[in-house]
């Protein structure tokens, strides 16, 4: 091996090193840093529902209720509209449409939350607020509809993209052998996306990640009312959402530990989704 | 007044060392001070951060608005020169930072908001009313303790939708100070910080998104500074203060709280609920926090002769800015107490 041959990868190899020193980094300071609450709390914090700063009771349950169960709805919401856009865009969208439809995606994604946030202020909470007078629930507006439904729109343009990419990268003749065999359309698309489920599934999952973390958009709709409930229209909190609201004021060193616990277990949710969407993806492509 | 201070910025700058400072700034290099601290002052304090500026341009202060707690921890850590806080420090605060003292420097107050289809005059609340608002004991607004203070307003039977900050700030300190004072329950129940665990309602981020909610849910009621209600001209309720009077909040009433109150010598106190005709009951100081035997001995004498300047020419700002000036009895202890900090 020559010598800048050599050089390279070990420069390469520093950056990648880099990357997961700096995962295993955050993940012992937020724990250094939580040590006063995951002492006096330990497992309790994961399973009770009290978050009292005045009387120092801390429990994360209904944040991390919040987050999965917002997560999971925009997840159910986002995936076939995003899936729609992508295979309309590589499968069926005629060619002049093509530049700017991507284009548009791509400027969804690029929207600061905030402006998200007052949208989601101003046009989706009234909406919602109708829907509710409608059916006769408490007219708020806010609360987890919509939650889920802005943290749909945010992740739609990441999971088309990534599934419109995938897409592509599927051979022109898979698509060939489809229509040989006799395949509709429909049939031929189906094919496609069977070929290229890894990628899909992956698409899907990034997306997962990026509303189990998205903050400020979430924290101006969703009511903010830390309460485990299964209801849509009821109001409730995400574990992003009561650190961008409580960790400014937060004082008191307890108080302080455990907002910073509430970090440590969204970091390991999010590492623990990601693990799972791995291990889902190397099954799938292994059988 | 204004001549007097551009003399002494004149003369300062022909003569940079004669200031009491030894010598740690350069001539004509600015001596830079930050500070870090409440959100609520952060209109004013630029205002008189640039003003003063204008005044001594050999002086640059900073002001970083990342809240009451992060300024108390950041100038318990000496990573900002001075901070700045809505609500005093209490006693585990004080004992990690010795040596540290509170200056109010304007007054501010909270103001209820609501939203009630097809009432448009100006609703009357007691403390204890809002209490039980809040606590979710009255749950419509024609509950008979509201008909009450409100014979005039015809009011309708629906629900009561609650809006609070989601965010800590020192404006649900005011507030929920306020409501544990006038209501037992209340403090037992729910108690005072900046953020709370509140009984019931929907939290929104901020006085624009407390005002938002409030102003889109027909039936809803919120808190909000102030300021924030005058500068949007969003109409408020008046609230009854010890003296039995129903009082609307504005600079002068909130000015009648703290004259009225008695400040002790650490000026930590909360004023809410104050005595003394005419004064707001939700009214709050807010804090700029020094060291008495400052470490940047340079950097302390410029902040001592700034707050000479904020109590005194800066508090004309005040009022267009929707923050109620000190009155003077208060502005004479602050003078006395800025004597005894050590820099020079």
């Amino acid at each position: 091996m020559r010598s800048t041959d050599l050089g390279f990868r070990v420069g390469i190899g520093v950056f990648a090193a880099a990357l997961l020193l700096i995962v295993v980094a955050i993940g012992v300071s937020l724990a250094n840093d939580s040590s006063l609450s995951l002492q006096r709390f330990g497992l309790n914090f994961w399973r009770t529902s009290d978050w009292n700063p005045v009387a120092g009771e801390f429990g994360a349950l209904p944040f991390i209720w919040g987050t999965l169960y917002s997560s999971v709805l925009a997840l159910l919401i986002a995936t076939p509209v995003a899936l729609g856009i992508a295979v309309f865009i590589s499968e069926l969208c005629p060619s002049m449409l093509r530049a700017p439809l991507i284009f548009l995606t791509e400027l969804l994604a690029a929207i600061p939350s905030i402006v998200y946030g007052l949208w989601g202020i101003f046009v989706l909470v009234p909406a919602v607020r109708k829907f509710e007078l409608m059916i006769g629930a408490a007219p708020l507006g806010v609360g987890m509809l919509a939650g889920a439904l802005i943290l749909a729109v945010m992740v739609v343009p990441f999971t088309s993209a990534v599934a419109r990419e995938v897409l592509k990268t599927v051979p022109m003749t898979q698509r060939e052998a489809a229509y040989a065999l006799g395949a509709t359309r429909f049939e031929a698309i189906r094919a496609a996306m069977f070929y290229a489920r890894t990628g899909i599934i992956g698409a899907v999952m990034l997306g997962f990640g990026r509303a189990l973390g998205e903050t400020m958009a979430v924290t101006m709709v969703i009511g903010n009312n830390p309460q485990v409930s299964l209801s849509l229209f009821a109001p409730q909190y995400t574990m992003a959402a009561v650190l961008a609201n409580e960790f400014t004021e937060a004082a008191n060193a307890l108080y302080l530990s455990a907002l910073i616990e509430i970090g440590l277990v969204l970091f390991i949710i999010t590492l623990a989704v990601n693990v799972l969407s791995r291990g889902l993806i190397w099954s799938m492509a292994r059988s | 007044m204004l001549a007097a201070a551009l003399l002494t910025a004149c003369g300062g700058n022909t003569q940079p060392v004669t200031a009491g400072s030894p010598g740690t700034v350069a001539p004509g290099q600015p001596l830079q001070i930050n500070g870090a601290g409440a959100t609520f002052p952060n209109p004013i304090y630029s205002k008189w951060f640039s003003e003063y500026n204008k005044l001594h341009p050999d002086i640059r202060i900073n002001y970083q608005s990342i809240g009451s707690g992060g300024g108390i921890q950041q100038v318990t850590n000496h990573t900002v020169f001075f901070g700045a806080t809505d609500g005093p420090m209490n006693e585990e605060q004080l004992k990690a930072a010795p040596g540290i003292m509170h200056f109010p420097t304007v007054l501010g107050a909270v103001v209820p908001v609501y939203n009630i289809p097809g009432v448009t005059g100006e609703l009357k609340f007691t403390g204890p009313v809002l209490a039980d608002i809040y606590l979710g004991k009255i749950k419509k607004w024609n509950d008979p303790a509201l008909a009450k203070l409100n014979s005039g307003v015809k009011l309708p039977a629906t629900d009561i939708t609650i809006v609070h900050r989601s965010d800590g700030s020192g404006t649900t300190y005011i507030f929920v100070d306020y409501l544990s004072k006038v209501s037992p329950q209340f403090k037992s129940d729910v108690g005072v910080s900046t953020s709370v665990k509140w009984p019931a309602g929907v939290g929104g981020k901020g006085n624009e998104g407390v005002s938002g909610l409030v102003t889109q849910t027909p039936g809803s009621i919120g808190y909000v500074e102030l300021i924030y209600a005058l500068q949007n001209k969003i109409p408020f309720g008046s609230v009854q203060n010890a003296a039995s009077e129903f009082v609307k909040g504005s600079t002068d009433s909130v000015t009648k709280a703290a004259a009225g109150a008695t400040i002790p010598s650490d000026f930590r106190v909360s004023i809410t609920n104050a005595t003394g005709a005419g004064a707001y009951p939700i009214s709050s100081f807010t804090w700029i926090l020094l060291y008495q035997d400052p470490m940047d001995k340079a950097s302390g004498k410029a902040m001592v002769d700034f707050m000479h300047w904020a109590l005194t020419d800066g508090q004309k700002f005040a009022p267009d800015l929707g923050y109620a000036p000190l009155p003077a009895n208060v502005v004479m202890m602050e003078m006395a107490a800025l004597d005894t900090l050590k820099a020079s």
